[in-house]
């Protein structure tokens, strides 16, 4: 890698300052006793609308999106767009359900997802599955943001050799990160939410308007894009090929992506139901950000960044990775460099913020108290919380300092096809108390094997050709190991009914608890 | 109270608009092709991209049509 880029480390340094000093002084932002759980873990559930925005909005457009997807176009092509089927599914999800979930959570004082399955079907072991699911799929998640944070500083000319010095930077930016998330809990990344969000939008309107400019206009960028990327395949006759792939890829994403618990712990943070169906309608807007930033890796195909010699050394540590920092460096002046990576790395800190706090609350909630220890005081509970999100940060850092990028990547695939299998319980839960509850353990960790086996006979991607008779549909894991699991959740529900002689547990919460 | 209650938590036909934003991109030979292009951008990206302001349009509507 060449020299280090003084002007943009610069800014992007003064930039990381700034937010830190932010996500300390959050503390004091509409002042809680963050010696209570949900105050340090949903910021006392006082976010109106417009902070709500720029916490679930955090949530979605995360460093890696901003990596990954142009990352996806500038490799794959068309089919990176998915996203934005992707992203117009996920409001009527938000819409229909979400609010339910909040007036639930709010009357009963559930933080987390577990918190209600638990108290909705009472199966302790149903509980305990959801909490443990959520975590394993959102360990993954938090590296790959400092992945995120990884590539920009390298491609800022800092480390690049290996060994201690070369991980310093993100090790600094690890330990700023730990520190405000123990010290403001939720508070912090809310507030620079929306720092991140402005940057982001600054540095993606920039890119979408510069770099077409500077590179001759649209038609010369998409006919610098080798055919077979600008189209999905057209399938034979006997397969669904690239559309099926398509379709199903955006719904099972949609479904799975509010089931994460840090979705969930951004939603749960507002401050009425109302703040949510409100979001529901007014974050589309960040959808069509999404779609541009789609296009950046378009940009980058026709900006032939792919074969300057200078950035050779970056492409061959990170991949298509580094296919939108190498655009930056190449068409940007230096200052707005720092700008765009500052936007990349704060975009980074932010959901890795919220992933932690929310593996946090799972751990305290869901296991430590329903297993190990029942009673604890207001302030253990905050304080236990507290003392997980640093280990699970640390676990995440160690992760990427020591193992393959690539396994976090495979392993993020596998939590999308983990986390999807909550949704029986979780979001038609919301709906309905009808299913058994040990159905849908049962359908859970069918749906769990079966997902994680097709992955990983298919060597670890997303998409599983499932053949019937002589026909095939290729289509994502995830989407159908969901609907394998519903068909064994009501198939089983009324066999288990049948044959238990126990009686069902009681469901804790009434049809009142499910409104405003 | 309680029939405010039972209004909020109920079906609308206004959520059909949801079916209908989802269906505009859910059927993907619909729109997988290049022509007619839009300043140089093939019809497959900026359709999509005009199905998210439709969408975002749609879900306004449901908001404003759902809510009292």
């Amino acid at each position: 890698m060449q020299g280090v880029n003084w002007v943009a480390l610069t800014v992007f340094v003064v930039l990381f300052g700034f937010i830190t000093w932010l996500g300390f002084a959050a503390a004091n932002w509409r002042k809680g006793d963050l010696d209570q759980l949900h105050e340090w873990g949903l910021g006392g559930r006082r976010f109106g609308t417009m902070v709500t925005w720029f916490l679930i909005g955090g949530d979605l457009y995360t460093a890696y999106t901003f990596i990954a997807v142009p990352a996806l176009a500038f490799g794959a092509g068309a089919v990176a767009f998915f996203a934005v089927p992707y992203t117009i599914l996920i409001y009527p999800v938000l819409f229909l359900v979400f609010p339910r979930l909040w007036n639930v959570c709010n009357k009963r004082g559930y933080i987390t997802a577990s918190d209600f399955v638990r108290g909705r079907f009472g199966n302790r072991w149903l509980a305990l599955a959801i909490a443990m699911t959520g975590l394993v799929a959102t360990m993954p998640y938090i590296a790959l943001q400092l992945v995120g944070i990884q590539v920009v500083i390298g491609a800022m000319g800092v480390g690049g050799t290996s060994g201690f010095v070369a991980d310093l930077p993100l090790i600094i930016a690890f330990v700023i990160l730990a520190a405000f998330t123990y010290s403001s809990g939720l508070r912090a990344p809310a507030s620079i939410a929306i720092v991140k969000d402005v940057l982001i939008y600054i540095t993606a309107f920039a890119a979408v308007i510069v770099v077409p400019l500077q590179l001759g206009g649209f038609a010369k960028i998409f006919s610098a894009v080798p055919a077979q990327k600008l189209l999905l395949a057209v399938p034979g006759p006997t397969t669904t090929g690239a559309y099926g792939a398509y379709a199903t890829l955006a719904i099972g994403s949609a479904l799975a992506l509010f089931l994460y618990p840090h979705s969930l712990t951004g939603i749960l943070s507002a401050s009425s139901g109302h703040a949510i169906k409100r979001n529901a309608a007014i974050l589309p807007g960040y959808s069509f950000m999404l779609g541009l930033l789609a296009l950046i890796g378009f940009f980058a195909i026709a900006a032939g960044v792919g074969a300057l010699p200078q950035f050779a050394a970056g492409f061959k540590e990170f991949g298509n990775n580094f296919a939108v920092p190498a655009l930056f460096l190449h068409v940007f002046p230096s200052w707005f460099v720092g700008v765009a990576f500052a936007a990349i790395g704060i975009g980074a800190l932010v959901p890795a913020a919220i992933m932690s706090i929310a593996a946090a609350n799972l751990y305290t909630r869901n296991i430590h108290r329903e297993f190990i220890n029942k009673n604890p005081t207001d302030k253990e509970e905050a304080q236990m919380a507290k003392w997980v999100s640093l280990i699970v940060k640390l676990g995440a850092l160690i992760f990427i300092l020591f193992v393959p990028t690539q396994y976090a990547i495979q392993l993020q695939l596998l939590g999308g096809i983990w986390i999807i299998q909550t949704l029986p319980a979780v979001m038609l839960g919301v709906y309905t108390r009808w299913f058994n509850d040990w159905a849908l353990l049962v359908g859970w960790a069918v749906g769990t094997v079966a997902g994680t086996t097709m992955a990983v006979v298919m060597n670890l991607t997303p998409t599983y050709p499932l053949a019937v008779g002589g026909f095939t549909f290729p289509g994502y894991t995830a989407f159908y190991t969901l609907v394998l699991n519903l068909v064994l959740v009501v198939v089983l529900t009324p066999v288990f009914n049948a044959m238990g002689s126990r009686r069902t547990p009681a469901d804790e919460t009434v049809a009142a608890d499910y409104f405003a | 109270m309680a029939d405010t209650q039972r209004k909020r938590g109920g079906w609308s036909w206004w959520y059909l608009l949801f079916v209908l934003q989802c269906a505009l991109v859910l059927w993907p030979p619909f729109y997988n092709r290049a022509e007619p292009a839009f300043y140089g951008i093939p019809f497959f990206y900026w359709y999509q991209l005009l199905a998210v302001l439709i969408a975002a349009v749609l879900t306004a509507a449901v908001y404003f049509a759902t809510e009292d």
